[in-house]
């Protein structure tokens, strides 16, 4: 089980990296009584019957391990959603991508803490794969008041190679900045 | 603190870059794959790769240091996982890394060259290597 909601996001995104897409968009929409991300990307999709058996706990396409009886991502995301009074969408088309949403009622006491942002964000667009990430998020909680996107391209433009650790002490410190208000 | 635009970021990392420079950048070329599959989450990678990402700045590694995330490398039961590449060191993949493994890796096996030897596991699972 994933401790945060910030993993489940990361967990899905990571699915959607390694979908062969080309651009992933994620948006995290925070308010004061909700949470909800997106997560967009136009790799591999699946037919109907496959995403059935991908919400299957214990189904696993047998690509990357073989052996292996057990697919959780998907799962924990609909149970952990469904036990705190949110839910989930998932659309897919076969060769165009897949869609999945999911939102979280803030005010439920069995929705898990959200986690830090801005780290969520940094290891979002150092997830290998796809040539772009557009990370969109709105913050409208507790009286701060906040939008902003952020693009992979746009960033490997300003700091260089994102994997040098030098550039993701730096990326932090710009998404940080981010969070600040208007 | 304030937003900081995007030519901000740009003129920091040009100061940054112009100190690293007059560093020596010996030994280069040192990588650290941190495992964020399903499994890699769950245990709690993504403390593991902060905590890289501090322990590096502080020891004024980061010019030195990719630091690249994966996804499952097959040893599920192990979490967090992570590989370690660098010049004149085996490759080795380190196991159950928490933030203080992770700080330790970097003291130890980056600076002082001397495997951790209770953290190490096996090569990747077979059907990984396979896959690739």
């Amino acid at each position: 089980m994933h401790f945060t909601v910030s993993d489940l996001v990361l967990d899905i995104v990571q699915n959607a990296a390694e979908a062969q897409s080309s651009i992933v968009t994620v948006t995290l929409e925070e308010s004061d009584t909700q949470f909800r991300f997106t997560v967009q990307d136009n790799g591999k999709g699946m037919t109907s019957e496959e995403l059935q058996r991908a919400l299957d706990p214990f189904h696993t396409d047998g690509i990357k391990h073989p052996h292996r009886k057990v697919g959780l991502g998907l799962p924990f995301l609909v149970q952990t959603a469904e036990q705190c009074g949110g839910g989930w969408d998932i659309t897919s088309k076969k060769g165009q991508g897949t869609m999945v949403t999911a939102w979280f009622n803030l005010e439920n006491v069995d929705t898990p803490p959200l986690g830090d942002i801005p780290p969520l964000i940094r290891m979002i667009l150092l997830l290998s794969g796809p040539e772009e990430f557009v990370v969109r998020r709105s913050l409208h909680r507790g009286g701060r008041d906040t939008n902003y996107e952020v693009r992979k391209t746009e960033l490997q433009d300003v700091l260089g190679n994102l994997e040098e650790a030098g550039s993701q002490v730096l990326l932090d410190q710009y998404l940080r900045s981010l969070e600040e208000e208007d | 603190m304030a937003k900081m635009t995007l030519e901000e970021l740009r003129k920091l990392r040009d100061s940054k870059k112009n100190d690293l420079r007059k560093r020596d950048t010996e030994g280069k070329n040192i990588q650290v794959i941190v495992g964020m599959g399903t499994c890699g989450i769950a245990a709690g990678a993504k403390v593991t790769l902060d905590a890289f990402l501090k322990a590096l700045d502080e020891k004024n590694l980061v010019d030195q240091v990719l630091v690249r995330q994966t996804g499952c490398m097959g040893l599920c039961h192990s979490e967090p996982t992570v590989e370690v590449l660098m010049p004149g060191m085996p490759t080795v993949i380190y196991g159950k890394v928490d933030a203080k493994a992770a700080k330790d890796i970097v003291e130890k096996h980056l600076i002082g060259r001397e495997l951790l030897d209770n953290l190490i596991l096996d090569r990747p699972a077979v059907d990984i290597i396979n896959a690739k």
